[in-house]
């Protein structure tokens, strides 16, 4: 069952970040991975708002493994955003590449702090 | 008077046509998100909490290196190979929301592991892409010179 849930929201999860990458990226010529950004913050601010609401005793299990594990999970990505800082440090784009990496790693922790906050403000 | 491919051209923007999405690739990316995600659940369930984020991460990225560098540089790969193992599988397996959260409630409890956390996970796995994709690139260079 647990399984189900986390291939289900993984498929789920993959396809949205696929076609929010395609959408975003089709809407800016700068260069920057701006879609991958956005599926990060968008699945910590998700996946903070979940454990908030586990932390504040409001947690339904089935959600917390397709949402949490599964959806958030899938949604957000390292390799991507790994590769893609790669591909800036060391193609001539030094800067863009530094700024994507500690960008996102800032806008991922705000994210995930305000769902905390959210959840905190609902149930605390 | 517009030839009949001009003509399709004013109806059909290449813009729009661009932007739809062929439902093969997007079953490739699903089906490689469900394995990836189980994966890493699986790789949780045998090191529980910040340990299984890291490895997956670092592996995830290192896999990606070697990837996109055989994909981009070495082979001709069928079109669903990329949407299948790099945006599907590796994209759903490593994470970034589950290293947010797990350095959030790290920080509750052991702020300077969190910081530490944080920092190891984001070095390592860039690092990681780069030595997949130089040794990738490197082992490619030696297997030619031994065939020439």
């Amino acid at each position: 069952m647990t399984l189900l849930l986390v291939a289900l929201g993984g498929a789920t999860g993959a396809s949205l970040r696929f076609l929010t990458d395609r959408w975003v990226q089709a809407r800016h010529d700068t260069g920057f991975p701006w879609g991958t950004l956005v599926v990060n913050a968008v699945g910590s601010l998700v996946l903070g708002f979940l454990a908030g609401a586990a932390l504040f005793g409001a947690s339904v299990p089935v959600l917390q493994t397709a949402l949490g594990i599964g959806l958030c999970g899938a949604l957000t990505t390292f390799s991507t955003f790994g590769y893609e800082s790669v591909r800036l440090l060391t193609g001539g784009q030094r800067l863009f590449g530094l700024l994507n990496v500690v960008g996102s790693v800032l806008v991922g922790l705000g994210s995930g702090v305000l769902g905390v906050v959210l959840a905190a403000s609902i149930w605390h | 008077m517009a030839s009949p491919a001009e003509a399709r051209t004013v109806r059909e923007p290449a813009g729009k046509a661009a932007s739809a999405t062929p439902w093969d690739v997007l079953a490739a990316v699903a089906g490689g998100g469900a394995i990836g995600s189980v994966l890493r659940w699986s790789t949780s369930l045998v090191w529980p909490g910040p340990v299984s984020t890291f490895l997956v991460n670092v592996l995830g990225c290192l896999a990606i290196g070697v990837l996109m560098c055989v994909i981009t540089e070495l082979v001709n790969p069928h079109r669903l190979l990329r949407p299948f193992l790099g945006v599907g599988v590796l994209g759903g397996f490593t994470t970034f929301s589950t290293y947010v959260t797990d350095a959030l409630r790290l920080a509750l409890s052991a702020p300077l592991a969190a910081l530490g956390y944080l920092l190891a996970t984001v070095l390592c796995c860039v690092l990681a892409v780069f030595v997949g994709i130089t040794t990738t690139r490197a082992l490619s260079r030696g297997l030619r010179r031994e065939v020439a």
